[in-house]
């Protein structure tokens, strides 16, 4: 009894010290985000990205939910051949694989940039290129896949529900988009860094930012995984 | 908090990170190859989504050590969109409605010339 109050009010006092946190970087007169200002912008317009995508997703809801033509199945309209045996949603998961590797060697290069490893930074980011590369690449063969083989367009397509065509090539056009644009990115970042340009500036916050972006792009994949294929 | 240095934390926790999102791909992945349907299917659909992306925020993104100012200035705006994609589900679920009265007809009794 009296040990769950003693948590009850360390609980409270923890609510509140976080709150008087809260209305003091608000309230002080100063900057409110502790942070680079580059790297509040980039949450900034992480946000806003955010929106757009929602977007997006909710649109493909929308029009999903109100045809009363069948949605064509994804796993078999993603499936591919593999040695005779037909796998259902295969190259999918394996851009998935990539898309969250390239997040892995991104974080570690964000870590070796405060250890200012200016050799390992560079390596690591454009591995992370890399597989942003190789994403693309496998993105272009899905759409060549479904647009020659398949016959997908965006007004109509032989599987089903003439909306198929215009939600995957929106919503996956416009993330791949975001993953080729990453790539310019990180590849520029990669090689100021391996210049030396941030050991004359003293620091790597620019690594930390361009790693924001890029694990945003592997959140947005998250969720069109779940939404787009899985569904 | 670790702002005169940066974001900095040992890279063991990157990489058990890496280990788990593999791990929860891997079963999001194989609740289609499962071939599991229905509300089971978009109740482990939608708790792997979100074990994902909030690991890769929380962690990969450093949000998680963040201060609480820029936390909610970031995490609350997005569930706005919870309002629209609530009303576009019920605005979804009306057309069909709608179109299953007008169209659905069509198919059940043919036109005749």
């Amino acid at each position: 009894m009296s040990d769950s109050s003693q948590i009850d009010s360390q609980g409270a006092v923890a609510v509140q010290a976080a709150l008087h946190e809260i209305v003091d970087d608000w309230s002080a007169d100063k900057q409110v985000f502790h942070v680079p200002w580059g790297k509040a912008m980039m949450w900034i317009f992480l946000v806003s990205d955010t929106f757009i995508f929602t977007c997006f997703l909710t649109g493909y809801m929308t029009v999903r939910m109100s045809t009363t033509v069948p949605w064509p199945i994804p796993s078999e309209v993603f499936a591919l051949v593999i040695g005779g045996a037909n796998i259902p949603l295969v190259l999918i998961a394996i851009m998935t694989f990539i898309l969250i590797s390239s997040s892995g060697t991104m974080a570690m290069a964000v870590n070796f940039a405060y250890r200012r490893d200016r050799v390992k930074v560079g390596v690591l980011m454009l591995v992370t290129a890399a597989f942003g590369v190789s994403f693309v690449g496998m993105q272009a063969f899905e759409w060549t896949k479904l647009i020659v083989e398949e016959g997908v367009r965006p007004w109509g397509n032989p599987m089903g529900a003439a909306q198929f065509g215009s939600s995957f090539f929106m919503i996956t056009g416009f993330h791949g988009l975001h993953v080729s644009i990453g790539v310019i990115y990180l590849t520029i970042v990669a090689l100021k860094v391996m210049r030396g340009d941030y050991d004359k500036k003293g620091n790597y916050e620019i690594v930390e930012i361009a790693g924001l972006y890029w694990h945003f792009v592997d959140l947005v994949w998250v969720f069109i995984f779940a939404f787009f294929y899985l569904w | 908090m670790e702002h005169a240095e940066g974001q900095q934390h040992p890279i063991s926790i990157y990489l058990k990170i890496w280990i788990l999102l593999f791990v929860l791909s891997t079963m999001s992945y194989m609740v289609d190859y499962l071939e599991f349907q229905g509300y089971l299917r978009w109740f482990l659909i939608i708790t792997f989504m979100l074990l994902k992306a909030g690991f890769i925020v929380a962690i990969f993104m450093h949000m998680r050590w963040e201060r609480l100012a820029l936390m909610y200035t970031i995490l609350l705006p997005p569930l706005c969109l919870l309002v629209l994609i609530s009303l576009m589900a019920i605005e979804g679920d009306y057309t069909f409605l709608l179109r299953a009265v007008f169209f659905g007809q069509e198919s059940v009794v043919p036109f005749e010339h």
